[in-house]
């Protein structure tokens, strides 16, 4: 509804700017590792809320299922085991899924117009209907997140449940999760939830506990308590310091001036087709290339 | 559950031990992390594995499946040794000054008064010694050498630090260090709580194993209070419910008890019930049996049931051995069954040693399943591959599939393992011509009258005066049943106390089961539901979820048996002399005339602290009982016994007497359990937080989180046997064989045990050879026939296996 | 910052995919971005509880249609009761996918029978099945019902016939069944509280 687009602070590639009048609350998900128990809740009401589902797979040796996010799984359980002391087994698990930048990799790099969007409550949404299938946000993303359908060539993530909270509720993920690992609120709130548990863990003997809630990208409006949070990598992977990616900085800064005109008028050719004709033949190549990169 | 699920929030220390309350019970687990956050609780988890529990526990310590017993033996040995145990309590409100009988002793591993040929007991020594005024004695200095503390002091002082150690597998330091974190509740003001469920109850010795647990917590002074007891997590959604109802086989609804065989004449099988007190003063509320049976009777036979004719006792079975499926099974395995109904229960996958099922359900004449799904019993006869490789063709039975209802297609009650009887609404209309399971009984039950009605045939007395006046018979209302089983006046009430006073008119639905009579005016189905659906309505839709006392009662959401209480023992909460043993959790207290609170207060109201009530009402002694009197099968304190398959081939404490003296074993199960030579790896199996038992596996949803069967072995024991994450492996036990998915983790480790190193091999139970998730095994092919001496539940936790990469 | 050739060939990719498409006057006409519709606005609810564990969670279920004579009603939404004191609006995963169990493509919709020695299922009406069902047990009481036992004493038992009972059908069900059950003297009788 073009009301809602008016709490649209950016969107991928159109310059004219977005009406900023209007100031809505920033919202944040945050996730307590210390308090989830791995079971699970998120994904299957994510999937049930968003009228997805994931193939039924294998196991491949680990509680992991479904492997890795997907079109359909938008947010997936990753487990690690870990023995920071000797004899001393923590079992890490963590909700990944879009954290939901306040620069977002992805916007920025996503050629297709309003194919992502920001809304002034901090949300990162994607519009299927305008995506293209390019996959460019997949490599602009610094968290690894957006999927590629091979189904209808568009990319989904996680959404935060804008449908949900554009009418003032929860994210699904948030209002199921048994234990209150999950906890949903205004940024300001959660932080300040986040700074409790921070210190509850330190009572419990976890020295580095802390908050991620990493500034490379303008900081996130999903957020973790870590336990050993001067280790994010331990969890799974979690970047210690991400950043948008180079080309994608490159681009939105300085060179874009440059790029405009010369250099690259026959790939900008080919985009216009590109997006005009649908991604069908290029978009393998392309996907590949950007695969390569990773 | 004494207490219930909010209440763990009030915990100052949890101990999850013989359960995995995160994930088999994720939502009721919340209150742990609220204890936790709020209440700077401690959480401690006890488990051969580290489970999602252990995840977010404060201590993790491992033992070896089937020793909880040893462990918690050694708790008990070192809150008496440490002399941390709240001594008013104990002396108070526990049998610990009881002088016990003469007799008794235990040696070498048995009690006095075993007999080897029956495997039985004659408890006739495990008694109190009873005084001339027909009184249990007691010492209330507590130094008879005969009075039950001292006994209990001498038999946990085999269970030293070094001998849990050695049994259990535990490292010594984590058992002492779990030792002081239970130790720090024997103060008044603060509580543990216990969380267990088939991790207790799936042993030889799960009974008891529970009870060793209740021991603990009476020494703690934590039975009562808010943010302690012993807490049943329990299973299935209305494993509760059904239990209260009497479905099993050896009950009536209330945990009434069938009589047996011996027991024709009616008098004396009520007067065997209706238990006198022991000592002075002491309620013993059993002492209302009668009223209760009766009033059950009339129920259920209406006008048939009179004085006269003893409320038709005759017509009730009259046991000549307790019927638990395993023994059913065994006797349909030697062909002793003609029939089986199946009503959303699948035993195929639900009771052990799958081959023997298979065998018995082929010798059935006729089985009849009424289930929402296509369950693997229904189809037991149908071959799917190495899954269930059986002939057809051979298989005489004649089944009967009859769809019924699932929870979001009818109204009606559930009883949570907090007691509460909550009310369910329809959503929607079922699938195809699915009925509810009630309209399902009444169109046999119908059906079987008409015949006995037309043709006559075997005692048709009880069937053609059961009472069926439902205003639509062949689809009894939810709400019609409801009303039922709270019962009702059938005359006119008149107050005992003012003649000229009428309590209740004639058809009037009954407030609660202290109006019920033994005269044949009241009816009533199930005297502990009654309060749940009075004159005022359905009390179990109740929805306001207010907590004026802020620990969690919310006395006006649904209805808690037995009479909306909500902790049970809580007169116990209070010091004899009525003060709170710890203000800030108080449940209930005294106004100067009678006793209310944040509770309903579990004693009787009108009598002022100070008397020589005590708080226990249910039991003739009015005390909780550390030694338990002659109601258990293999001793009045617990002993550790081995599972009946044991990886070390002892017991360290007493060699000659290795697993429970007292468990019923079959003819043929006992020489065919495995032994370590063959079998060397402890197993056990278990449940996922994914799935639930083998229903998701039907859902799409559940499937994709784990989606096929997987077992799981320590990093050490792989590398051993070459197997690697993912590999396909073979695990078999004397039973049969299964094939799965080898998870390799650090959260399983070996155990230094007895002088061996034991390697557990983890099976999780969620697959079959029906349903939306990948094809597996039924994992009960692997479990042994054998089942824990007091309620025969199977010992499912504890068994032997090999293992090969396949 | 150390931008390789590839990497420059990707942000000019990039770069141009993202603002030349707009600046060689592509409309931006059909992006205007809304969230797709709240899904629940005039959704029936009722209130249920969760038939998996024994924690009994508090449900709401959505179903389609306003239960108009017209409609059949079908539930297409489930999550947590916020009222409910115990779940608060949780669930956990079972109880999160509570959807999928009503509509599993294993739900059994019609009587069914399996003669022996058959490889397969037939479709029966109720009233043969129930039928079917009564001369069964009816024939093996008949024949195997004691009503005295050896001693000559009353116990009116029927042994030769069991009965397992459901561990998540309701009280009233699990009521009904109890009754009727023990009146025709079936002592084999159990739940799955044992297992």
């Amino acid at each position: 509804m073009a009301l809602q687009s008016l709490d649209i602070t950016r969107r991928s590639a159109t310059t004219t700017p977005s009406p900023s009048q209007r100031k809505t609350q920033e919202v944040a998900k945050l996730i307590d590792i210390s308090k989830c128990i791995g079971c699970k809740a998120c994904q299957v009401a994510c999937m049930e809320w968003n009228d997805t589902r994931d193939a039924v797979g294998s196991n491949h040796g680990v509680y992991d299922n479904p492997m890795d996010l997907t079109e359909n799984s938008w947010t997936v359980m990753r487990y690690a085991e870990v023995e920071l002391e000797q004899g001393k087994l923590e079992w890490l698990i963590r909700k990944d899924g879009c954290m939901h930048c306040t620069e977002p990799g992805c916007l920025k790099a996503c050629p297709a117009p309003g194919a992502v969007v920001q809304y002034s409550n901090g949300i990162v949404d994607f519009h299927e209907e305008n995506c293209i299938g390019c996959g460019y946000c997949i490599t602009g993303c610094p968290f690894n997140i957006p999927r590629l359908s091979k189904k209808d060539s568009k990319v989904y993530k996680c959404t935060l449940c804008s449908d949900r909270v554009a009418v003032g509720q929860e994210p699904a993920c948030a209002k199921t999760c048994p234990t209150g690992a999950i906890v949903f609120g205004i940024k300001e709130a959660m932080l300040h939830h986040a700074e409790g548990r921070v210190a509850d863990l330190k009572n419990r003997g976890f020295a580095k506990a802390g908050i991620y809630d990493p500034q490379g990208v303008g900081g996130t409006h999903v957020i973790y308590v870590l336990p050993h949070a001067d280790r994010p990598e331990i969890y799974c992977g979690l970047p210690r310091n991400p950043s948008i990616g180079p080309m994608v900085e490159l681009w939105k800064g300085a060179a874009k001036p440059l790029a405009s005109f010369g250099l690259a008028m026959v790939v900008a050719a080919s985009f216009f087709h590109y997006v005009t004709k649908g991604p069908s033949e290029v978009s393998p190549e392309i996907e590949k290339e950007f695969e390569d990169e990773k | 559950m004494t207490n219930h699920w909010v209440d763990i929030k009030n915990a100052n220390v949890i101990i999850i031990m013989g359960g995995n309350a995160a994930e088999a019970h994720p939502c009721g687990f919340k209150w742990v992390t609220e204890a936790k956050a709020h209440n700077n609780a401690k959480l401690v988890v006890i488990d051969p594995r580290f489970t999602r529990s252990a995840a977010v526990a404060d201590l993790y310590t491992p033992l070896r499946t089937g020793t909880d017993i040893a462990f918690l033996g050694g708790v008990i040995n070192y809150l008496l040794s440490h002399d941390k145990i709240q001594h008013e309590y104990v002396k108070a409100y526990s049998n610990a000054p009881f002088i016990v009988a003469e007799g008794y002793r235990f040696d070498s591993g048995l009690f006095s008064g075993y007999d080897e040929a029956t495997r039985k007991y004659d408890k006739a020594t495990w008694a109190y010694e009873i005084g001339p005024d027909g009184y249990a004695t007691v010492d209330e200095t507590l130094q008879h050498p005969r009075c039950v503390l001292q006994l209990l002091k001498t038999h946990y002082s085999r269970y030293t630090p070094d001998v849990v150690s050695n049994i259990c597998g535990t490292p010594k330091d984590a058992f002492l260090k779990v030792c002081e974190i239970i130790a720090t509740t024997s103060v008044p003001d603060r509580t543990l709580t216990f969380m267990y469920a088939l991790g207790w109850t799936q042993h030889s010795v799960g009974s008891q194993m529970i009870r060793t647990a209740a021991m603990v917590q009476l020494l703690l002074g934590n039975v009562g209070m808010a943010g302690g007891g012993v807490n049943a997590l329990r299973g299935h959604s209305n494993i509760q419910g059904l239990t209260d109802l009497g479905l099993l086989s050896n009950l009536l609804p209330g945990y009434l008890t069938l009589p047996g065989e011996k027991e024709t004449d009616f008098q004396g099988y009520i007067g065997k019930r209706a238990l006198k007190p022991l000592r002075p003063g002491q309620m013993s509320y059993w002492q209302n049996y009668g009223k209760f049976h009766v009033s059950l009777l009339k129920s259920w036979f209406g006008n048939a049931a009179t004085k006269e004719n003893n409320w038709c006792f005759d017509w009730l079975p009259k046991l000549d051995k307790v019927y638990d499926v395993l023994q059913v099974f065994e006797l349909m395995h030697q062909g002793k069954l003609n029939g089986y109904f199946c009503q959303g229960f699948n035993p195929l996958a639900s009771i052990p040693h799958k081959a023997k099922l298979i065998g018995a359900m082929a010798k059935l004449k006729y089985m009849v399943v009424i289930d929402p799904l296509a369950t693997e019993t229904s189809c037991f006869w149908e071959n799917h591959g190495e899954y269930n490789d059986v002939d057809p063709s051979k298989i005489q039975t004649e089944v009967i599939r009859l769809p019924s209802t699932c929870f979001a297609e009818e109204n009606g009650s559930l009883t949570n393992s907090g007691r509460w009887l909550q009310w369910h609404y329809k959503g929607a209309e079922p699938p195809g011509e699915a009925k509810p399971d009630a309209d399902i009984v009444a169109g046999i039950f119908l059906k079987l009258r008409e015949l006995y009605q037309k043709e006559g045939g075997a005692f048709p007395d009880p069937i053609l005066n059961l009472t069926w006046d439902y205003k639509t018979p062949h689809a009894p209302a939810p709400e019609e049943l409801a009303m039922e089983y709270n019962g009702k006046a059938l005359a006119d009430l008149i107050d005992p106390k003012d003649p000229t006073k009428v309590v209740m008119k004639k058809g009037q639905q009954l407030d609660g089961f202290a109006q019920l009579r033994d005269d044949g005016s009241t009816a009533c189905g199930c005297w502990l539901y009654s309060g749940a659906w009075t004159e005022k309505g359905n009390m179990m839709a109740r929805r306001d979820n207010s907590d004026p006392s802020g620990l969690g009662n919310t006395l006006n959401w649904a209805f808690a048996w037995p009479a909306n209480r909500r902790v049970l023992y809580n007169r116990a909460s209070c010091d004899p002399s009525g003060k709170p043993w710890d203000p800030k959790r108080q449940l209930i207290g005294w106004d100067g005339s009678k006793w209310s609170g944040a509770d309903i207060p579990d004693f009787k109201p009108d009598v002022p602290p100070g008397d020589s009530m005590g708080p226990f009402i249910m039991q003739p002694e009015g005390v909780g009982r550390l030694f338990a009197l002659d109601k258990m099968a293999e001793g009045p304190f617990p002993e550790h016994y081995e599972p009946f398959e044991t990886p070390i081939d002892t017991n360290p404490l007493h060699p000659k007497v290795i697993s429970n003296p007292a468990a019923r074993v079959f003819k043929g199960d006992l020489e065919a359990f495995g032994k370590s030579k063959e079998y060397p790896y402890a197993a056990t199996t278990y449940r996922l937080t994914e799935h639930f038992h083998f229903w998701t596996k039907h859902t799409r949803l559940a499937s994709i989180l784990q989606p096929e069967q997987f077992v799981e072995v320590s990093e050490e024991l792989a590398k051993e046997k070459g197997i690697k994450d993912g590999d396909k492996v073979k695990v078999w036990s004397s039973r049969g064989f299964i094939k799965a998915v080898a998870v390799v983790t650090k959260r399983i480790r070996p155990l230094q045990v007895n002088g061996r190193t034991v390697h557990h091999v983890g099976i999780p139970i969620h697959w079959g050879f029906k349903g939306v998730a990948k094809s597996g095994y039924l994992a009960n092919i692997l479990t042994p026939f054998v089942g824990d001496a007091n309620t025969q539940t199977p010992e499912f936790k504890s068994f032997l296996v090999n293992i090969e990469k396949a | 910052m150390q931008v390789t050739r590839r990497q420059f060939f990707k942000f000019c990719a990039t770069g141009l995919g993202g603002s030349s498409v707009a600046m060689l006057g592509f409309s931006p006409d059909n992006a205007l971005a809304e969230v797709r519709e709240f899904k629940l606005t005039r959704s029936t609810e009722t209130r249920n509880t969760c038939p998996y564990c024994s924690v009994s969670c508090g449900l709401i279920m959505h179903s389609l249609g306003d239960k108009a004579k017209n409609v059949e009603a079908s539930i297409f939404h489930i999550e947590g009761d916020p009222d409910h004191p115990v779940n608060r609006g949780t669930l956990c995963p079972k109880g999160a996918g509570l959807v999928d169990f009503i509509h599993s493509p294993n739900r059994l919709k019609y009587p069914e029978y399996r003669a022996p020695g058959s490889k397969e299922w037939q479709r029966i009406s109720w009233d043969d099945a129930f039928s079917r069902v009564a001369r069964l047990m009816k024939d093996d009481r008949d024949k195997n019902f004691i009503a005295k036992n050896a001693d000559g004493a009353t116990v009116n038992r029927w042994l030769s016939t069991g009965f397992l009972a459901a561990s998540a059908s309701s009280n009233e069900s699990g009521y009904i069944t109890h009754k009727a059950i023990r009146s025709t003297g079936v002592l084999a009788f159990d739940n799955q509280a044992r297992v």
